[in-house]
């Protein structure tokens, strides 16, 4: 088997803040009711995490889980690993009315690394991105420009968003001509 | 005439002059100057010629009022009609050129209009212009093109070489201008702890009240400015930004704010212009109010301004647009202007008002010795490209015993009319005030959000609280007598003067032009709006609507509040096309999809075709091929050996649950539900309307799981069709879907040795036995993970092989690799579609158009008798639908072997009532078969399937008829041995 790539082989730009494409990410997708605790727990025994409240991300090691809506979550796993949890959550929501699903190749992983940041992303997205709104623990999912797009900060500091991979040329496009160092804003904090 | 005054000039620094180019003479300015102010310290008071009459136009305003001062500015690239010359900020090397005129600004030909004028009143080109009728194509139209618009369009070959941007921001106020009430509400606001944006258009706090003067707690109110802006800017809480207007309210406490980055400073490498798109709880509009023109013979002449404009650019700018400036007015305000003058040393003549008496600001006029003359009003101005005097008479009189008074310059005030334009964009109110003569918010009607309560509040003069006292606490300034109001000068004017009285500077409308719309039956404010054109220009009335709709309501002896305005619409002033598109240009202008092979086919030769928001292949040109060579050998080699297909971009939709059986036999016209695991089946989708919305084929995965496969631009579409089913009708079934499209990159090993290259890669058993046609497994296939369907929109043996997105590419290699001793080649969709129409299959999009239903398609086997229902089957038992005249799929062969234009039709005897031949079928799909040495084609024929072998003329463009034979559609291996082996 052949090593596996991203949409973009780790494309970069830097300019009022640093995007990065990040490396390979597991992701899997739940379809579930995730106010059912049957739903909640047989998740939990995999991920060992709770299930997320609207519009939050909780992490634990190596592993998170973002709320989507409320009949969809996002787990994140180590990209070796997804398919093998996928049948192991398979298995733990068997008695569950749920769909599993690897969508870690479907997706592509940017990262913005700077004080400007949320300057950058807001640009693009129409989501409040103030500190009350978008802390460490939130999940947005929005748009950049004319594309889906699911955004959240990190306890880093950092920004991650998650688009799909045939759109990885355009949003680093975006997100490189937004960070324009000649186009500073000077507005989230 | 105008000119820079030796002293003064708060916004300007002498010690730093600015060159530009004025009509291509070089000109001088100062730092701070506007491309007015330095236009009138040239003494350039004409800048432009009227739209209609070509009259020469001077300078009005100060501000985004302005109706006259419009030109082209900048060149090449930078190049942008119609920009305000009193909102351009001068910079060095700036280059701006006057509009409208022919051959010259100072001898302009059109200006025979004017003297034709009687002729061209109001509604004269619906009046001209509608008889006879086949004269509007040849004549009229290019006509009224050639004379249509002011500024010149830039240059077909221009590209805007300046870069724009979009910014989302979310606050708890937003302050719409940075006047004294928009300074005090960002303050209150901003003390409270509210998240407060304090906006202001020009590149100044403080609004009119620097210039206008008054007192706050004892200091003079600019050093109040200065405190408050300087207390501003120590709230973390609170954000101020100049040059940044606010363009637009809307729906949901939203507001478009129109920041102009560095027009100011061009060439550098910021954005131009930013489109801030802004979400507050609540908007406060302190964005003042404008001065209102008087409507006297001649007051368009250029060195008419208003009042407030002049002093201006007196106190601002140390310009005076005149030695000797005469000052009409209705009200107390002007006098400022008096004063101002006087204090810079300008002469002022005489003030012409038309009230019987004044309060202190004419009491100090007076004490200045300036003449005053109550009661008394402009008859007609004397100039004609310059004003040379003003000639007054008795207000109450038409005008005709005129008193004529030298001057160079006229300042005139017929009092203020708040700015009420976001207020009402989205649907505040507005009451008349009558005292003030003028409409102000009505807070009790203000705009409402979803929970009913207002959102939009009103401050300062936009509120119709005109004074500095009424507006800030401890505030102290003149008291001001009441105005009288005046739409007429003087109040019988004759009917001559009212037609060189002009309401609409840059539309040329004038007194008369609405007395006649009124005469003529114009009830409506809208109507008269849009048969005068008042209002209707760039500037969209910001002087001439109040004035317009009071002589409307004079004329139709109604009250103006009965009469009513215009609807105010964003935005407050034009925006720029690049500030809307922001970073949607080149490149990104739209989002294209792009497989994980996506590279590798660029590198090959691909000849690109957008499928949906895709790019795919149409063809993989080699050298010296053209297209159509590259197609022609793409199907040969995938009928002779083996081509491969990027089919990633197909629509893969998931669809589990214990309902999903029965899910997809409503789905699908046919029977999904008995599919059995391991084995798939070709579909159609229906819209509930009974035509045919999307095809595929389904896979079952497992007893509970499909997946389902879509045309490439149905994925999203099918998916939000299937989700919209599952939520909105069905929400009680048991279905999840998941679109995982783009999880798998899907490659089509197709031709006599597709077997062969997957057995040479090894992994899994892809025999006839144990992978037979119409079935799916999952395995390994060279060391990747697969999936392997065994499925042929070709008609050769075929399997469609998905790994995971992130090793498309290596799996493509692998392919290409092992291939190479069975004649691998890629193909694009041109081939694809080349072999599926050999093979009579039809294509989404070509057989279909949104009218087309199964049973035209000859797809009645595909349509299941059994199911008691499903999408589209109560429509397809309407009379219409199973009409047996209804167009029917055939295959259509050329008699010359030609290939059939696409979209050709067959005709028939007869003519219809358009005069149109009467037609009895058309082509769907049409291409050369390099197969079978020929141009082959489908169609839709009216009883096609019954008349097999008969013969249809197709008239093609260029007055040729192509006649082709009804036959079978399909046209190769009609047994299927090929994709069966």
């Amino acid at each position: 088997m052949s090593e596996a790539v991203t949409a973009l082989g780790g494309a970069s730009f830097n300019g009022l803040v640093a995007v990065r494409e990040r490396p390979l990410t597991g992701m899997i997708t739940i379809r579930a009711d995730l106010s059912d605790k049957a739903v909640a727990g047989a998740v939990g025994s995999v991920t060992g995490l709770d299930m997320p409240g609207t519009g939050r991300i909780v992490e634990g090691e190596g592993c998170a889980i973002a709320w989507m809506s409320p009949d969809e979550a996002l787990v994140f796993c180590d990209y070796a690993e997804a398919w093998d949890k996928v049948a192991v959550l398979q298995g733990a929501l068997a008695e569950c009315h749920a769909l599993v699903a690897n969508v870690s190749d479907a997706r592509a992983v940017f990262e913005l690394d700077g004080a400007a940041a949320r300057d950058v992303l807001a640009k693009l997205t129409p989501a409040d991105l103030r500190d009350g709104a978008f802390a460490p623990g939130t999940m947005r999912r929005t748009r950049l420009a004319q594309v889906a797009a699911a955004v959240w900060p990190t306890e880093a500091g950092t920004i991650r968003i998650v688009c799909f991979r045939s759109v990885a040329d355009y949003v680093m496009q975006l997100l490189s001509v937004a960070a324009d160092p000649d186009a500073p804003v000077g507005w989230h904090g | 005439m105008s000119h820079r005054l030796p002293q003064g000039g708060r916004l300007i620094d002498r010690r730093k002059p600015r060159t530009f180019r004025f009509n291509n003479r070089a000109m001088r300015g100062m730092k701070g100057d506007t491309l007015a102010s330095a236009l009138l310290a040239s003494d350039q008071m004409l800048v432009g010629r009227s739209f209609k009459y070509h009259r020469p136009r001077g300078i009005v305003a100060s501000g985004a009022e302005e109706p006259n001062a419009l030109v082209n500015l900048g060149t090449g690239d930078r190049f942008e009609p119609n920009q305000r010359a009193t909102t351009t900020e001068l910079f060095d090397g700036l280059v701006a050129k006057s509009q409208n005129h022919f051959p010259s600004l100072d001898f302009d030909i059109g200006v025979v209009n004017d003297a034709l004028s009687k002729f061209l009143s109001a509604g004269f080109y619906y009046k001209m212009f509608i008889h006879p009728r086949p004269f509007w194509k040849h004549v009229y139209e290019p006509f009224i093109r050639q004379s249509a618009g002011l500024g010149k369009a830039p240059d077909a070959e221009a590209r805007d070489v300046d870069t724009y941007e979009h910014m989302y921001a979310h606050v708890d106020v937003l302050v719409v201008g940075g006047g004294v009430a928009g300074l005090q509400e960002a303050r209150a606001a901003g003390e409270a702890g509210k998240e407060v944006l304090l906006i202001e258009q020009t590149a100044h706090w403080g609004g009119r009240a620097p210039v206008d003067g008054g007192s706050v707690g004892g200091g003079p109110v600019d050093k109040w400015v200065d405190e408050t802006v300087a207390a501003l800017a120590e709230m973390p809480n609170v954000r101020m930004r100049l040059r940044m207007m606010g363009a637009g309210v809307y729906d949901h406490s939203y507001a478009l704010g129109y920041e102009r980055v560095s027009d100011h400073q061009p060439g550098n490498d910021a954005p131009r212009h930013r489109l801030w798109r802004i979400r507050a709880t609540e908007i406060v509009t302190a964005t003042g109010a404008i001065e209102r023109p008087l409507s006297f013979a001649g007051n368009d002449i250029p060195g008419v301004m208003l009042a407030s404009a002049v002093r201006d650019y007196v106190v601002n700018y140390g310009v005076t647009p005149g030695r000797r400036v005469a000052i009409a007015t209705n009200n107390d305000d002007a006098y400022r202007t008096a004063l101002a003058l006087a204090d810079a040393g300008v002469g002022v003549p005489v003030i012409v008002d038309a009230r019987s008496e004044g309060g202190p600001l004419a009491e100090a006029a007076r004490d200045r010795g300036i003449r005053v003359e109550f009661g008394m009003g402009v008859g007609r101005l004397l100039g004609g490209k310059r004003v040379t005097g003003v000639g007054i008479c008795r207000m109450d009189s038409d005008g005709s015993a005129l008193h004529e008074i030298a001057c160079d310059a006229v300042a005139m005030s017929g009092g203020w009319s708040p700015v009420v334009h976001l207020w009402s964009h989205c649907g505040g109110k507005l009451n008349w005030n009558e005292t003030r003569a003028h409409f102000a918010p009505d807070p009790a009607r203000a705009p409402t959000g979803a929970d009913g309560q207002a959102f939009v509040r009103a401050a300062g003069a936009a509120s119709g609280a005109l004074t500095l006292p009424e507006i800030l606490d401890g505030a102290e300034d003149w008291e001001e007598a009441p105005l009288s109001p005046v739409w007429q000068m003087p109040a019988q004017a004759e009917k001559a003067l009212q037609g060189k009285s002009w309401l609409d500077f840059q539309n040329d409308v004038k007194v008369s032009d609405v007395r006649l719309a009124a005469r003529e039956g114009y009830e409506s404010v809208e109507h008269t709006k849009r048969y005068t054109t008042l209002g209707m220009a760039t500037d969209q009335g910001k002087l001439s609507n109040i004035n317009g709709l009071a002589v409307l309501a004079d004329a139709l002896h109604k009250d103006i509040p009965a009469v009513g305005t215009t609807t105010f619409r964003p935005p407050y002033t034009p925006i720029s096309m690049g500030a809307i598109a922001g970073e949607a240009r080149g490149a990104l202008f739209q989002p294209i999809r792009r497989t994980p092979m996506h590279d590798w086919h660029d590198a090959h030769g691909a000849d690109w075709e957008p499928v949906g928001a895709w790019r795919r292949p149409y063809a993989f040109v080699q050298n010296g091929e053209d297209v159509h060579d590259a197609v022609m050998r793409e199907v040969t080699n995938t009928r002779q050996n083996l081509g491969l297909l990027d089919a990633s971009t197909l629509g893969k939709l998931i669809v589990k649950g214990p309902d999903a059986g029965r899910f997809l036999d409503m789905m699908y016209t046919n029977m999904m539900s008995t599919l059995k695991p391991g084995r798939c089946r070709y579909g159609l989708m229906c819209s509930e309307n009974g035509f045919l919305i999307d095809d595929g084929v389904v896979a079952r995965i497992d007893d509970e799981t499909f997946l389902c496969h879509t045309t490439t631009g149905g994925a999203d579409r099918i998916h939000g069709h299937m989700e919209d089913w599952l939520q909105c009708e069905w929400w009680d079934w048991k279905v999840w879907v998941v679109n995982a499209t783009e999880q798998f990159a899907q490659v089509g090993v197709v031709g006599p040795n597709a077997r062969k290259v997957l057995e040479k890669l090894g992994g899994m058993e892809v025999s006839a036995d144990a992978l037979p046609f119409m079935a799916w497994a999952d395995g390994e296939i060279g060391g990747f993970r697969a999936r392997v369907y065994r499925i042929s929109f070709s008609g050769e043996l075929s399997y469609e092989i998905a790994v995971d997105a992130g090793q498309g590419q290596a799996f493509w290699d692998a392919l290409m690799e092992a291939g190479e001793e069975f004649g691998v080649m890629p193909y694009g969709t041109e081939a694809l579609h080349i072999m599926r129409a050999e093979k009579g299959f039809i294509m989404i999009g070509d057989e279909t158009d949104g009218t087309v239903i199964p049973q035209d398609l000859g797809l009645n086997w595909a349509i299941s008798k059994k199911k008691e229902d499903y999408l589209g089957k109560r429509a397809q038992e309407r009379d219409h639908m199973t009409d047996p005249d209804r167009w029917q799929l055939v295959g259509l062969e050329t008699l010359d072997g030609s290939v059939l234009p696409d979209g050709a039709y067959a005709v028939e005897a007869g003519w219809n009532d358009n005069d149109q031949r009467r037609v009895q079928g058309r082509v769907t799909s049409t291409y050369h078969s390099p197969t079978l040495g020929r141009g082959i084609a489908m169609g839709l024929v009216r009883h096609g399937p019954d008349r097999m072998g008969e013969v249809l003329d197709f008239p093609v463009p260029g007055g040729t008829t192509v006649r082709a034979k009804i036959v079978d559609p399909v046209f190769y291996d009609r047994e299927g041995e090929k994709q069966n082996v």
